[in-house]
Parts: C-alpha cells; sequence; structure tokens
C-alpha cells in the first residue's frame, strides 16, 4: 500500500496517538498505588472465602416477620432518601437559577458583566463544598447534632444531593438549545419568566429523568448511611452483617434490587409522560 | 416607536477582530408606525442590523437612539424594561417543542406581565381569546391547543410571528418572516403582520429575502456587504436597482427563498452517573 500523499494525511492523527498513549502511560502509578492485583481473587483461599460468606446467602430468610420488618424499614429507607432528595430540592433549585450562565441578562449582547460573573462563580463554589463533602461524613456529623437515627441521613443526602443536583441542572440546563430562552430575555422577559416559559420546557425530561436518578442514587446512598447509625435498611444490614446472618442480608440486598428496579419504572414512566 | 441611526457600526461577538463589522457605519431615521422592508443577499447584515435595533446587540460605533433614548446608556434592569417594547422575532421560530401552542404565543406578552402573573396563565392559560384571536389571524385557528413539535415547520413560523400581536411592543423586528412559508400563506403571513402593525401603531422593520414582497412595504432598504445601497420608497426600487443590489447574487433575486435554517435538535445527552 503506498503513503497517502501529504495533503491526504490526517493532521490530527499524531496527537490522538500520542494523547491516548499519555494516558495509558498515567494509569500505570494509578494501579501500583491502588494494589491493584485480580489474580488475588482467583486464588484457593480467596476462592474457599467468598465460597463460604455467598453459602451463607442462600436461601434468603422469609418468615412473615422478618418480611415485616424488611417492608418497614424499606419504607423508612424510601422516607429517608425522598425526603433528603426534597430538602436538596429545595438547595438545588435557587442556587441553580442563580448560577446557570443560560439566565444571564448581561449576557446578551456578547459577555456577561463582571459583577453577575463573580456572583455566578461563588454559587458554583457553594455547590463544589456542598458535594465535595461526601454524604457518610455528613452523616456522622449529623449523627452527633441530632442523635441516631433517620433524621442524620436525611440532613446529609440533602446536604451532598443538593451540590450534585444544583451542578448538574446547571449543566443540562446549559446544554440544552438556548434559542428559545434567548429571544425571551431579548423580548424583555424576566429571567424567571424566561425559565419557566422557555428553560423549563426545553430541559423537562432530561431534568426529570436526572431527579429520579438521583432519587434512586439516594435510595441506595439512605443504605450506606445506615451502617453509621442513620436509620433504615441499611441499618438493618450491618446489624445482619455483624451477626452473620447471611439469609438476611440477602433478602435485603434483594428488597433494594426491587426498590432500585422500581425507581427504573418511575423514571420511564414519568419520562414517557413528559416527552 | 422612532428609531435612529447614527453612524451605527456592529459586528457580532465571536467574529475576528480585525474582522471588518458585519454592519458598516449606518445613518438611517425611522418614524413611529412605519413600515420598512430590508433587502439584500445573503450576508449582506440584515440580521446583524435588526439584532442592533434590537438591543441584542452593542453598537461597535456610532449610536442608536430608541424614541430618543440611547439604550445602551441605561442601567441593565432599564434596559430590560426597553426590550420589553421591542419585539425581535428570529427567523428560526424560538419555540419550545414540547411546549402548547397557546402557551408559545402567549410568552410574548410575558414583559407587560407580573412573574405571579405568568405563573398562574402556566397552571390555566389565561387571555386564551388573546392567543386564539392571534392565531386565527395568522390562519391557525384550529392549532390552539396542539404542541409545537406536532408542529410543521411554516406552521412554526407562523406561531413566532402571532407571538408579535399579543407583545404589546412598539417596534416589531421580524427576520425573514417568510423563509418556509408557501406563496400565498407568505402574502396572508405579511398582509397580517402589516395590518397588525398598523392598527396598533407600531413600528415594522422586516428583513426579506422576496424582492416582490418587500415592493408592498411602503419604504425598502436595501442592504450589500453591510452597507446601506439604497433607501427609497417602494414605487422607486427599479430592476435596475434591484440587479446591483443582487449583483453575483442573482439566483437569490430570482430563486426561491432559502429555507430557514432550524438549530439542530440538541442530542440529549444520555443519563450516566454524574
Amino acid at each position: 500500500m503506498n503513503a497517502p500523499a501529504p495533503h491526504l494525511r490526517d493532521p490530527a492523527w499524531i496527537a490522538r496517538v500520542s494523547w491516548t498513549l499519555f494516558a495509558l502511560v498515567l494509569l500505570a502509578p494509578a494501579l501500583v498505588v491502588t494494589e491493584f492485583k485480580p489474580w488475588l481473587l482467583v486464588e484457593p483461599d480467596a476462592l474457599k472465602a467468598t465460597r463460604r460468606f455467598l453459602a451463607d446467602f442462600f436461601p434468603p430468610k422469609v418468615d412473615a416477620a422478618f418480611l415485616g420488618l424488611v417492608a418497614r424499614e424499606a419504607w423508612r429507607t424510601i422516607a429517608i432518601a425522598t425526603a433528603g432528595m426534597a430538602l436538596a430540592l429545595l438547595i438545588a433549585i435557587p442556587l441553580t437559577l442563580a448560577s446557570t450562565s443560560a439566565l444571564s441578562v448581561s449576557a446578551l449582547p456578547g459577555r456577561m458583566g463582571a459583577l453577575p460573573f463573580a456572583l455566578r462563580q461563588a454559587v458554583r463554589w457553594l455547590l463544589v463544598i456542598l458535594r465535595s463533602i461526601p454524604e457518610l461524613v455528613w452523616a456522622l456529623v449529623f449523627v452527633r447534632v441530632v442523635g441516631l437515627g433517620p433524621t442524620a441521613g436525611v440532613l446529609a443526602i440533602a446536604l451532598t444531593y443538593g451540590g450534585m443536583l444544583g451542578k448538574v441542572y446547571g449543566e443540562i440546563l446549559e446544554s440544552d438549545e438556548a434559542h428559545a430562552t434567548n429571544t425571551l430575555l431579548r423580548n424583555g422577559a424576566s429571567r424567571l419568566q424566561a425559565f419557566f416559559y422557555g428553560l423549563l420546557p426545553q430541559s423537562a425530561t432530561e431534568l426529570t429523568s436526572y431527579t429520579v436518578y438521583r432519587w434512586e442514587c439516594a435510595i441506595r446512598s439512605s443504605a450506606v448511611l445506615g451502617f453509621v447509625g442513620a436509620g433504615g435498611l441499611g441499618q438493618q444490614m450491618d446489624n445482619s452483617m455483624k451477626m452473620f446472618q447471611g439469609s438476611e442480608v440477602a433478602t435485603m440486598l434483594l428488597t433494594f434490587m426491587l426498590l432500585v428496579g422500581l425507581a427504573d419504572l418511575a423514571s420511564a414512566r414519568l419520562r414517557r409522560m413528559l416527552a | 416607536m422612532r428609531v435612529s441611526l447614527a453612524g451605527l457600526a456592529a459586528r457580532h461577538p465571536a467574529s475576528r477582530a480585525g474582522a471588518a463589522p458585519a454592519l458598516q457605519p449606518l445613518a438611517l431615521e425611522i418614524a413611529a408606525g412605519e413600515q420598512v422592508a430590508v433587502i439584500g443577499p445573503s450576508g449582506a447584515g440584515k440580521t446583524t442590523l435588526l439584532a442592533a435595533l434590537a438591543c441584542a446587540l452593542r453598537p461597535a460605533a456610532g449610536s442608536l437612539a430608541l424614541d430618543g433614548v440611547d439604550p445602551w446608556s441605561l442601567p441593565t434592569r432599564a434596559l430590560q424594561r426597553l426590550r420589553g417594547r421591542l419585539f425581535l422575532a428570529p427567523q428560526a421560530p424560538p419555540l419550545p417543542p414540547r411546549q402548547r401552542v397557546v402557551t408559545a404565543v402567549l410568552a410574548g406578552r410575558l414583559p407587560r406581565q407580573s412573574l405571579a402573573a405568568s405563573l398562574r396563565s402556566l397552571i390555566h392559560p389565561t387571555g386564551v381569546d388573546e392567543a386564539a384571536d392571534a392565531l386565527a389571524r395568522f390562519d391557525l385557528g384550529n392549532k390552539l391547543w396542539e404542541r409545537v413539535d406536532r408542529l410543521s415547520g411554516g406552521e412554526r413560523q407562523r406561531v413566532g410571528l402571532a407571538r408579535a400581536l399579543v407583545s404589546g411592543a412598539s417596534l416589531w423586528l421580524v427576520d425573514e418572516p417568510l423563509s418556509s412559508l408557501d406563496p400565498s400563506r407568505a402574502t396572508l403571513a405579511i398582509d397580517t403582520l402589516t395590518a397588525s402593525a398598523r392598527e396598533r401603531g407600531a413600528t415594522l422593520v422586516t428583513t426579506l429575502h422576496q424582492v416582490d414582497v418587500a415592493t408592498r412595504f411602503p419604504r425598502v432598504i436595501g442592504l450589500r456587504d453591510g452597507a446601506l445601497q439604497f433607501d427609497l420608497p417602494a414605487a422607486a426600487v427599479t430592476a435596475a436597482r434591484l440587479a446591483e443590489l443582487y449583483a453575483q447574487h442573482e439566483d437569490e433575486l430570482t430563486g426561491p427563498a432559502p429555507v430557514a435554517e432550524l438549530p439542530a435538535a440538541p442530542a440529549t445527552a444520555p443519563m450516566y452517573c454524574r
């Protein structure tokens, strides 16, 4: 095969290959630092331990009294996730509206003014602070403040998720088609009017789908928070694990799968309604 | 609204620093209630002129006065209030696809509405008769409760124009209103626009690709390469002048209007864990 004429050669080829190689080279130290040795998983000793742990899971515990307990705790878990999400929305929505550049009036003729830019940047940093602290840490803090129980979980989810929702909502709003919103702003509508008449109908499905997905994450997250005493199914699972009750753990894991599946169903239904 | 331009030049905010402005310094007086058509080949600066008039583009040189006030000397809030008295209809209809037509039309009156009133109208539309009337005048009376994404391109364009009728603005700036309309609809649309602007005493500035339609306006402005070529009463726009205006762009003079470039629908980003 002949080499192609110089003007037919892809000018970006060298850069693409070298950046890929560079990324791979960077990955190597990461594998060393994390002591990544997957072959340990299939060593006889490890396999035996795994088998013993998993054998315990079967059969899942299904007697009525226990199922009743699981149902109650699952309900509490959903309540923690939902209440946490509601509070998170209270934090996220105003911060999103304040931080998104899609609703900037001063940016209409070209560049955003200095003061609005600084304000948006400040709100963005507030969101970074909120979400950079893991909900587990917030939960540990709130368990000290308000005591063991669901309240700590709700507050922890509210703060971290408020930060996450605020960031991603902002990104969704900015990545969507801005024509309708910009025209409204140009014709003299206020920011909030432009949001409700232009931006929201434009991005409603994406915002909904992301919110439901986050709600699902919150359900899972509340399970983890249970381990530090923030109530719900997680706390029960922690107890069962400490007592080596594999069959109870199995039942609770199955319950989680059910909850996540339901969240998925709800999301699909909502999106179809809005589409 | 009275419009006066004194040596106004404008460039697109994203243009290169050294490039010639899309609109060369231009002096122009448009009296309140006047109706003006702006014609010229593609890239003549028609849309830039409208954007500058709509206070959507800061002048690169010279100044703009609307009713004797320089909008760019106003604080942001007052400028936004002034924008509420302007109505800019971009070439691509600015309608969210999932919105209902009634809401899309009523969005035109947002500037003269309080936030509370506009939210209330989202729960149950207020002033439906107003929207219905505006739509009926564009022959869209049966589309009131449709969703925007169920409409054809031409229907969407007319919905965008119907907004002007409820806007209460005193300066209408309409960019290529006929680009996706068939000839009979185009005639209807332009007659409706001019008649409604006259009823409301609004000044109307329209860019047009259809020269034959432009000559129905009392006053025609010819732009070429960002500069004023002529500014004449319609009767004085002769074939020779048009030929000169469209030299090297004859296909645009005789051929069909170029199709509006609708902004491509953004690919919905898949929702991974973020």
